[in-house]
């Protein structure tokens, strides 16, 4: 058993020093946080942090999850330290988009609130074989920037680092029912904008 | 009668915790009546799973099935 898991942790240890591998994955790990970030320097100072974290500490990588996803869980964790300590400024700023966010999602539904002809969802089909393709993950990423920033944050909070509801409440500083209305907002956006950018396209 | 914003409001947020039984009825009801609803509640589970395979570095992840 200790054999294995010495194998694993010096092939961790290699790969997390092979040039071409590192480049691939911190420039995954970058994009990854500018999304949430928003600004490419913190988010190049996470990835540098959670790169030197994940050489420090590789003897405690099992090899019971991919190494990617094993980097991945650390920069997430320094992303939400980041987002903690940045909370204020946050708020501030983005307040006053409120209004633009509603209007763009009503023109979804008419005023009974039912979908519009040209905006009812499709059937997708099966969308397990999209979520394989390299180019669904492009235009993934492409939806995810269009969102407002505020619908992105928690958003990605929720579904990328997978806090739970009163975390995020507490670290952006809002109510339930807010969080539940920018999350709705959020899902509706980013379904529409697959369905426009992928599934419409035939792209499959 | 609920209507469609309302049903993809409360689609949305049985994501984050279970609904009323009330709730669930009035939603039950709209979406067997509503073909987009119906394909917006299919999504709802795509658009997760798309996104949490996004954050762990997702072709590791995919390619494994």
């Amino acid at each position: 058993m200790g054999t294995r898991n010495d194998e694993d942790v010096t092939d961790a240890a290699s790969r997390l020093t092979d040039d071409t591998f590192l480049n691939d994955l911190r420039q995954q790990m970058i994009k990854f946080a500018i999304l949430q970030l928003r600004d490419k320097d913190m988010a190049e100072d996470a990835v540098q942090e959670a790169l030197i974290g994940a050489l420090k500490n590789v003897k405690s990588f099992d090899g019971r999850a991919a190494l990617k996803t094993w980097v991945f869980a650390i920069l997430k964790n320094k992303i939400i330290d980041i987002l903690r300590q940045k909370k204020r400024l946050i708020n501030v700023s983005d307040l006053q988009h409120d209004d633009g966010e509603d209007r763009d999602i009503l023109s979804l539904f008419d005023q009974k609130g039912m979908w519009r002809l040209d905006e009812r969802p499709a059937d997708w089909g099966d969308p397990e074989d999209a979520l394989r393709g390299k180019d669904f993950w492009r235009v993934f990423e492409a939806c995810l920037e269009g969102l407002p920033p505020r619908q992105a944050r928690v958003f990605m909070m929720r579904e990328f680092i997978e806090l739970e509801t009163d975390e995020i409440c507490a670290t952006v500083e809002i109510t339930v029912t807010n969080l539940n209305v920018m999350l709705h907002r959020a899902r509706l956006r980013l379904r529409e904008c697959l369905e426009n950018k992928w599934y419409m396209q035939g792209a499959v | 009668m609920l209507n469609c914003h309302d049903a993809t409001r409360l689609m949305s947020e049985s994501q984050e915790h279970a609904l009323s039984l009330k709730d669930r009825i009035v939603l039950r009801a709209h979406v067997m009546m509503c073909a987009g609803c119906r394909n917006f509640e299919k999504h709802l589970p795509v658009l997760r799973r798309a996104a949490r395979s996004f954050a762990r570095g997702r072709d590791d992840e995919m390619n494994v099935k």
